[in-house]
């Protein structure tokens, strides 16, 4: 079933902060197997000019990515069906790294829907600004709902 | 902000050395779990196929996770990425037993963007199993 076209432009209004924490950066660094020490060590963070640990480039993802899930895609008058989604691109614009200390919001919006195939494509931006109001990051998320009997090779 | 790599040093056609990742069951989970993305087709093959995938499939974020830190780990400072994006072509496909699949990611220099900015834009090649995982693979870095 094709998604409400009249959704493209919606934004959400901002999510609660965000409070990233050093343990959660190590843990995500960790799941990765990525022992760079600037994201589990405050010397070295410094060492590189920042006032603490950093978090790996994609972990902005998971804020956005969560804050999205909530909003848009769980959004029950869009009627997503998320059992058959699939991330279908990703891209991030970068003011600075994201880091412990920092609380983050989310502001997403609806940048477009297409059908192909019988595919829904769906794509969400999230803007992510610190506790100052600052620009830190921005998300392009593209979710593709499959059709129901699409192999995923088709789909792609 | 400190890169390692100078962007004097750069030519385009410059190579990031090809490496291997290995990705298992244990990993999605782990994944799953530091990420908050528990969508079941990335830890149970029983829901994966029902929804018309091969098996267990990697989190896309995962495989472009693995990227960045090809990138990260050459320019020397995981906070040089100015913009990165790709596309996920084909999925990573996980199966059970205690290999896993293999992520084999390289990179080259693709541009020299701005002299002044010192930004030049990495082409990134993501392969599983011989076939290309990520598409359009991009990363806009700023060097020393």
């Amino acid at each position: 079933m094709a998604l409400d076209q009249s959704f493209v432009g919606r934004s959400y209004p901002p999510t609660a902060p965000y409070e990233v924490g050093r343990e959660k950066i190590r843990e995500f660094a960790e799941s990765l197997g990525d022992t760079n020490p600037v994201y589990t060590d405050p010397e070295a963070a410094r060492a590189l000019g920042y006032p603490d640990v950093i978090a790996p480039p994609t972990f902005v993802f998971t804020i956005t990515f969560k804050a999205a899930g909530k909003q848009v895609i769980e959004d029950p008058q869009l009627g997503l069906d998320y059992s058959r989604v699939v991330h279908g691109d990703q891209r991030f614009e970068y003011t600075r790294p994201v880091r412990a200390g920092d609380r983050l919001t989310v502001t997403s919006a609806i940048d477009s829907i297409k059908s192909l195939a019988g595919n829904d494509i769906l794509s969400v931006r999230g803007e992510v600004h610190d506790e100052a109001g600052d620009h830190v990051a921005t998300s392009f998320t593209t979710l593709v709902a499959r059709a129901a009997d699409a192999e995923v090779e088709e789909s792609r | 902000m400190t890169a390692r790599i100078s962007y004097d040093a750069v030519e385009v056609g410059t190579e990031v050395p090809v490496r291997e990742f290995r990705v298992n069951r244990a990993d999605l989970v782990r994944y799953a779990g530091a990420s908050g993305d528990f969508n079941p087709i990335h830890w149970n093959e029983t829901f994966a196929k029902e929804v018309g995938l091969p098996d267990v499939i990697a989190h896309g974020a995962y495989t472009m996770a693995e990227a960045a830190r090809v990138v990260s780990d050459w320019a020397g400072d995981p906070g040089a990425l100015v913009e990165y994006g790709v596309r996920f072509t084909r999925p990573v496909v996980v199966p059970n037993d205690d290999k896993g699949a293999v992520i084999e990611i390289g990179a080259k220099v693709a541009a020299k963007l701005d002299d002044e900015a010192r930004t030049v834009r990495l082409d990134i090649t993501a392969t599983s199993a011989g076939q290309k995982v990520l598409g359009r693979a991009r990363a806009v870095v700023r060097l020393a």
